[in-house]
This record gives C-alpha cells, sequence and structure tokens, in this order.
C-alpha cells in the first residue's frame, strides 16, 4: 500500500473522493508519523483521539457527498490558535493550563471544511523568534540535516513546530502566523511552501496576539497548489475582527494557470546586501532565469528604504507586544505567583512566567511606548513604515510581483546565533519590509546548499492578489522542481 | 538615547515585570544594544509624512452598538487561577 502521508493535500483529497482510502485510514497512518517523531519536538500537544472523531465525521460526510475544501486533511494547528477544550500555550509558562471556551475564526474555518487536527505545534514564546528556541516547551528540531552532520538544526521560527510536522510528513499542512517572517522563513529553513497572505485576509480573531497591526495567520505545506487549497479555507470576512476584510475569497487553486507571459517581476536591488552569500546570490539568479524563461518580464526596481525596515519593525512590534501581553496578569488565566501586593502579584507572575526574550521585548516595548519617548520611537517608526509602504505602492506601478529570497542563509544550529539578539533579528531582513506594508508573500523551495540544506525564494505581490503571487510561485515550482526530502532519521 | 540602570527599573516596573537588582546592568547593556541600533531610523527623512495607522486602506467599520453577546459567566473565569461566585479572586487590595 503507498504510504499516505507522502500524499499532497491535492492528492489525498481525489483520493478520498475517488474512495481509494478512507480520512480514518489517512488520519491513522499521520498519527503514526507522530508517533515516530516526538526527537523533532513539533508538537506542545498531540490530539489523537479528536482526529479519529473527526476523520470518521469526514468519512460520513465524504460518503454523502458534502465533503469540504479540506475534507479529512490531517493538519497540525500553530499553538497560537485559541482551540475549544484543547490545551492552548503560546509556547509560554504564563498560559499554563489555559483551556480556550472558543475556537478561533481561522480554525473554526479549517473544522467547517472538514479538516482534522493531529495536534497544537509548537512554536517561539508568544511567536517572538526565528530559530523556535524560545519555546518554553523546548526546541524544535529541524528535520534536515547537513551532509555527513548529525548536529541538530533549527527549524526557523516562529512556526518552527508547523514547519517541522509538515516537512516530516507528520502533517499535511498547517498553520502558522507571520508577523514578521514567521511562516516564510521556517517554510525556507525546511523546504516547505509557506504565505501570508495580505493582512486582512484571514481573521486574528481567538489567534493570541504578538503585534496586532502585522500578525497574519497562512497556511504552511508542501506544494503551492496545497497551500492555495488550505488559504482558500483559512480565509474570509469575520466581523468579530475590526480589521478584517470584506471581500470575497477566491478559489486560489484555480490561479494556478501555470502562464506567466507578459507578467512584470521586479527585482529589488537594495535587497542584494553588501556580504550576501554566493549560494543565495546563485538561487535569486536562478530563480530570475526560471520566470524569464517561463514568459516573465524582468525589471529591476528600487524600494529604497528597505534598509530600515528591521529597525522599524523592532520598535513597532515590541510596542504592540508590550500592549497585548499587559493581559497576562495571573488574574484571569494561567500562571499566578502569589505576592505581598496586587502589583507585586503581577510582577512576580510576569517574572517567572515569560521568558528572556519576550520580557527584552516587553521593556523596549514600554520603554519605546513611555511618555516623552513616544514621538522619538514610536511614531518615527510609523512614519518610516509609511515610507516602506510608498515604496512598494510606487514599485507596483511598474510590477506585478516582487522576487527575492526568503532567508538570508539556510537553517543553522542550535546556540549559533543566540547571544547577539541583532544577529538573530537580521534572519527576517527579506521578510519583515513587507510585513510593514501589509502584502502577501510566499516563500518556496527552489534549491539545495553545499550542506545539502533547502533554501527558499520568495514572492510577493499587490494586496489582495494572492492570486498573482500563486501564479508566478506555481510556475517556479514548477522550473525548480524542488524534490529533495531530508532522511527519516527521527524515525530512530 | 542610553538607558542607565534606574531607568530600566523604572520602564520594568512599568512593565509590572520583576527584575532582580543584579540584573539591571545586563539588561541596560541588552537593551542599549537594541536601541542604538534602532537610532538609525534618524537618518530617513519623515517631514510631512503621516504615521502609519493601518495597512489596508480601508474604513473602520461602523455596526449598532448593541448586546450581541455575553451570558456565559462561568466560561469566562473557567480559566481562572482563583475564582469566587463567579467572580476573578486577587489578593485584598483595600485595607
Amino acid at each position: 500500500m503507498t504510504d499516505l502521508t507522502k500524499l499532497t493535500i491535492a492528492e489525498a483529497r481525489d483520493g478520498l473522493k475517488a474512495s481509494k482510502f478512507s480520512a480514518r485510514e489517512l488520519t491513522a497512518a499521520h498519527i503514526t508519523a507522530m508517533d515516530s517523531a516526538r526527537g523533532l519536538n513539533a508538537f506542545i500537544t498531540e490530539t489523537p483521539e479528536k482526529a479519529v472523531e473527526a476523520a470518521t465525521k469526514s468519512d460520513e460526510k465524504l460518503a454523502n457527498g458534502e465533503a469540504g475544501l479540506m475534507e479529512g486533511i490531517p493538519i497540525a494547528i500553530k499553538d497560537l490558535f485559541c482551540t475549544k477544550g484543547t490545551l492552548t500555550t503560546a509556547a509560554s509558562h504564563i498560559l499554563d493550563g489555559f483551556t480556550p471556551e472558543y475556537e478561533s475564526t481561522v480554525s473554526a474555518n479549517l473544522w467547517t471544511e472538514g479538516a482534522v487536527m493531529l495536534g497544537k505545534a509548537n512554536l517561539d514564546e508568544f511567536a517572538m523568534g526565528s530559530s523556535n528556541e524560545t519555546s518554553y516547551y523546548g526546541n524544535v528540531v529541524n528535520p534536515w540535516r547537513r551532509k555527513k552532520d548529525d548536529q541538530p538544526l533549527v527549524p526557523g521560527g516562529s512556526s518552527g513546530g508547523s514547519a517541522s510536522a509538515v516537512s516530516s510528513n507528520i502533517a499535511m499542512g498547517a498553520t502558522g502566523t507571520d508577523t514578521g517572517g514567521s511562516i516564510r522563513q521556517p517554510a525556507a529553513f525546511t523546504g516547505i511552501v509557506g504565505m501570508k497572505p495580505t493582512y486582512g485576509r484571514c481573521s486574528r480573531w481567538g489567534t493570541v496576539a504578538f503585534a496586532s497591526s502585522l500578525d497574519q495567520a497562512g497556511p504552511m505545506t508542501r506544494t503551492v497548489r496545497d497551500t492555495a487549497i488550505m488559504l482558500e479555507a483559512m480565509a474570509g470576512f469575520d466581523a468579530k475582527d475590526s480589521t478584517s476584510v470584506d471581500m470575497e475569497v477566491p478559489n486560489f487553486e484555480a490561479a494556478l494557470t501555470g502562464d506567466i507571459r507578459g507578467l512584470k517581476v521586479g527585482i529589488p536591488k537594495e535587497y542584494r546586501l553588501d556580504g550576501m552569500s554566493e549560494e543565495i546570490a546563485a538561487l535569486w539568479e536562478q530563480g530570475i532565469e526560471w520566470l524569464k524563461s517561463a514568459g516573465a518580464e524582468i525589471v529591476e526596481i528600487s524600494l529604497p528604504h528597505t534598509k530600515y525596515a528591521l529597525p522599524a519593525y523592532y520598535i513597532i512590534a515590541p510596542a504592540e507586544a508590550s500592549s497585548n501581553l499587559a493581559r497576562y496578569d495571573g488574574v484571569r488565566y494561567g500562571l499566578r505567583v502569589e505576592g505581598d501586593s496586587l502589583d507585586d502579584m503581577y510582577s512576580r507572575t510576569r517574572a517567572a512566567g515569560f521568558g528572556h526574550e519576550v520580557q527584552r521585548r516587553i521593556l523596549i516595548g514600554t520603554y519605546a511606548l513611555s511618555a516623552g519617548y513616544y514621538d522619538a520611537y514610536y511614531l518615527k517608526a510609523q512614519k518610516v513604515r509609511a515610507r516602506i509602504a510608498e515604496d512598494f505602492k510606487e514599485a507596483y506601478k511598474t510590477v506585478d510581483t516582487i522576487l527575492t529570497p526568503t532567508a538570508p542563509s539556510a537553517a543553522f544550529a542550535f546556540g549559533e546565533k543566540g547571544d547577539d539578539p541583532l544577529e538573530m533579528y537580521l534572519n527576517d531582513v527579506f521578510t519583515v519590509p513587507a510585513s510593514l506594508a501589509g502584502l502577501p508573500g510566499i516563500s518556496l523551495p527552489t534549491g539545495l546548499s553545499a550542506d545539502g540544506l533547502p533554501l527558499g525564494l520568495q514572492i510577493l505581490g499587490r494586496p489582495f492578489d494572492e492570486e498573482t503571487v500563486i501564479r508566478t510561485a506555481g510556475v517556479l515550482e514548477e522550473a525548480a522542481n524542488f524534490t529533495a526530502k531530508p532522511d527519516a532519521w527521527w524515525r530512530g | 538615547m542610553s538607558l542607565d540602570k534606574a531607568t530600566v527599573a523604572k520602564v520594568a516596573n512599568l512593565a509590572r515585570i520583576r527584575v532582580e537588582e543584579n540584573h539591571l546592568d545586563t539588561l541596560a547593556n541588552e537593551l542599549n544594544a537594541i536601541l542604538g541600533w534602532v537610532e538609525q531610523l534618524s537618518e530617513v527623512d519623515t517631514e510631512n509624512v503621516a504615521p502609519m495607522t493601518s495597512v489596508a486602506e480601508m474604513q473602520l467599520r461602523w455596526r449598532a452598538d448593541e448586546i450581541t453577546d455575553g451570558g456565559y459567566q462561568q466560561e469566562i473565569v473557567a480559566n481562572a487561577p482563583s475564582d469566587e461566585d463567579g467572580f476573578f479572586a486577587v489578593p485584598k487590595v483595600i485595607e
């Protein structure tokens, strides 16, 4: 019998409809894979019983011809989405024991379309990190290793558990959230596809907030087609999120026409960083060549404020985080550390409950918003952000999509970038600008490093034009024909 | 601008995060490194630029001011570390 965990979502969907296997069989195969991959630490909570229950329901719906877009497809949910009756931690000690009484809109949309939850995926604490080294529940391990080297590597972050689960065939897809690159960078590090849609496309309701003007949910899968299918199931207007956009969700899969003749693809010259690794430069060059041969017109563009995106981000995101995370006070949910007074209880609870990186960001954010410094830091950063958004707007007058590398390097080893937070922040140099501007972006694997690790390219698009991004990505995916897989060492 | 120990202690108090005295120096160094790097934003000309407040150019929606939710007190306190009679319980605030 074929290994059901090797199928794509599209293949599984067709197999289920043709009754080649049942949703229960498909889910059982993934539960077995999950059991054998604990060494990756991709999950904080596994929910196999719920998965079997959901798969049984999917079989009934399939038999009655009522299948949804994701009917019977086993997926992982990043543990930042509230799931009714299932522990939700944001990978933080401060949410100890928190079992939501409600369901996030994005996960609810997925269940309506028939998806099956395998469990809650590990992540950086409150999604703050680029290597999944800040989780209270331990590091997630990348299924990929360097050639002839057993050293464990980071999966990227913050959606590291989601990335690892999809890359190792434990889950057919996973939800991620992207604030500055948290879907796209781990997708690149683990050789999978990840998409951050336009801000407002997916509801933020019921997702633990990090930086509300940047947070956006999106799919992580193994193919561009699967990303299109899953995004359609996740997206949609939600009155409960005031920034949710009331627009029809297109059939994203139909955007995969394979035809990009005449499409104008921008290459931003500011992304050619000094000291960019030759491997990354060559990968980018190859991507340009592939799109050119498919009939796209390559246009050099300028995004002059690119270098200011990271510093602006590291004011705006911590400022919003310091405000959002004020709610964790030991009163309404999670951890409480008793103290001499109410204030003392707050301070002790928050000192014990938040990890080091989260505390650092709350302090930076609090300082940036404090009296006397607000104009110099927060207001200035929001003005710089406006200039970055203008850069893109200007560029999109002449181009339809933009092609860049996703990350400045392949996956690195644990502790390799631990000491200096600034070095870690540089991981997001290519992903943060589009986050600030709210634009859609996808990362897909297009090559291997000399060490044998996956490398990704990123395609950005106009606001709410995910379709052109998906269409371009589909062409690039076909040209790159990326078929490499990690050795399944974790099965022991 | 550079943060000294006293400022870090003040900010930590504003953020209600208890920081031990012997950790203030390390923290001040870390925060100063980040703020020093952020200084480069001052190079950008932002004269007459309005701060960005929303990514999609859209108006916030209006809705009728009606009660559409509620009536589940037990669910609200279900996750509380301490609750009494459907209320959140906290240490004594008033003497």
